[in-house]
């Protein structure tokens, strides 16, 4: 019996060669266990180690192995073959970001914007260690946890067709984040983050197609934490100008 | 506006397509709920003039609503209800996801929220109708 097979079409770019990415076909053998991270690792190590994409954890946890699989954001290690069958599986850089090379793209646009909604606890005054942990309810806990569990995989910037016609936006998943850190019990730097999320490209610059949310492999729904924020802020807004003497948070 | 990205040398930008809204059936949504809006707004116009009319004395009112049982009108309420109904309907489903309601510790489920919120539309237009079928 020969041995089962599938095709994958992989985006080549060569920085310094290519004009644009083109794509090559690759047949590699199919196992039922294999994801399509396991196939490209295949074709690096047997058939063309020019190949690059960036992978670690290999369980979901990193965040680095994300590409589009037919068209879609995946996590490559969590993307199996057999769901994919009888092939061919196209496999495409994280779309709406600049290709580095095959399929590398550049993370510069994403970290500073996580950088700029300031990410950690933020505290008026901070109090010394000797006066022991900030602690926290479970309920307390239970406000945030579900926007705290992000990998900043960036697929839900692949997913949002905002992002891809104004690269400017600040994004689902930085925005996931802000508001996170914005409902910790712990957090006092709401203020801060404010002029951030308010800006244009902020979180007002959503349309709420709602697709970061379906391809979000972490179940964080950064689609919420955008229109959440929004209504945050509104009333923010709104209350600013009935009462201008009450200083919110 | 924000400058434009400064793209970098041997990079390659890849520019979405016009018709990235056909690319999945999410998208397509999203972009019927948007044209919904169109006609939700150009059905507004015609009831103010239907409103303005109505200001010119019973005359002109039935000289308009005359006018409106043409076919073509009566097929453009028919396209701006369904679309009002579908605006209406993912707005609905949409509340539950904004709106966070506590009770208590606990947070009420999404899809209660759109449910009650389904519940008060059904009441508030039954009491409208019967507030206009009444007469
Ligand atoms: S919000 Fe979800 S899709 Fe976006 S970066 Fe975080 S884990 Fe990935
Ligand atoms: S390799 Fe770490 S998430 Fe896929």
């Amino acid at each position: 019996m020969t041995e089962e097979t599938m095709t994958l079409e992989v985006t080549r770019y060569r920085p310094g060669h290519d004009r644009e990415p083109r794509t090559q076909s690759f047949t590699v053998p199919y196992r039922t266990d294999w994801v399509v991270l396991d196939a490209l690792n295949h074709i690096k190590d047997r058939i063309d180690g020019t190949l690059s994409y960036r992978w670690s954890c290999r369980m979901g946890v990193c965040g680095s192995c994300g590409m589009m699989v037919n068209g879609v954001p995946k996590l490559t290690c969590a993307a199996f073959l057999r769901d994919y069958r009888p092939g061919p599986i196209r496999v495409e850089p994280l779309a709406n970001f600049p290709v580095i090379r095959d399929l590398v793209i550049a993370l510069d646009d994403f970290m500073e914007k996580l950088r700029r909604v300031k990410p950690w606890i933020i505290r008026a005054v901070e109090k010394p260690v000797s006066d022991g942990e900030y602690l926290q309810t479970p309920a307390q806990l239970d406000a945030y946890k579900q926007f705290s569990m992000c990998i900043n995989c960036m697929l839900c910037y692949a997913a949002c067709p905002v992002y891809g016609l104004e690269p400017a936006f600040l994004g689902p998943a930085a925005i996931a984040l802000a508001y996170r850190y914005n409902l910790d019990s712990r957090d006092e730097g709401y203020r801060l983050r404010e002029p951030v999320l308010s800006e244009a490209v902020g979180v007002w610059e959503c349309t709420f197609v709602g697709e970061c949310s379906v391809v979000c492999p972490k179940g964080v729904d950064p689609a919420a934490a955008i229109q959440r924020s929004k209504l945050a802020g509104a009333t923010d807004w709104l209350l600013s100008m009935i009462m201008p003497w009450a200083g919110r948070r | 506006m924000t400058a434009p990205r400064v793209e970098r040398p041997g990079l390659f930008y890849p520019k979405l397509p016009a018709t990235w809204w056909l690319r999945n059936a999410n998208y397509f949504r999203f972009m019927l709920r948007e044209l919904s809006s169109v006609f939700i707004a150009l059905f507004l116009v015609v009831f103010l003039v239907q409103l303005h009319r109505l200001s010119q004395g019973p005359g002109a009112y039935a000289a308009y609503l005359e006018t409106l049982r043409a076919p073509g009108w009566i097929i453009f309420h028919v396209v701006a209800l369904a679309f009002a109904l579908y605006h209406s309907v993912t707005w609905f489903n949409l509340t539950g996801v904004v709106q966070v309601v506590r009770l208590g510790e606990r947070q009420v489920p999404p899809r209660l929220v759109a449910g009650a919120s389904f519940a008060l539309w059904a009441v508030v237009s039954v009491v409208l109708l019967w507030f206009l079928l009444r007469g």
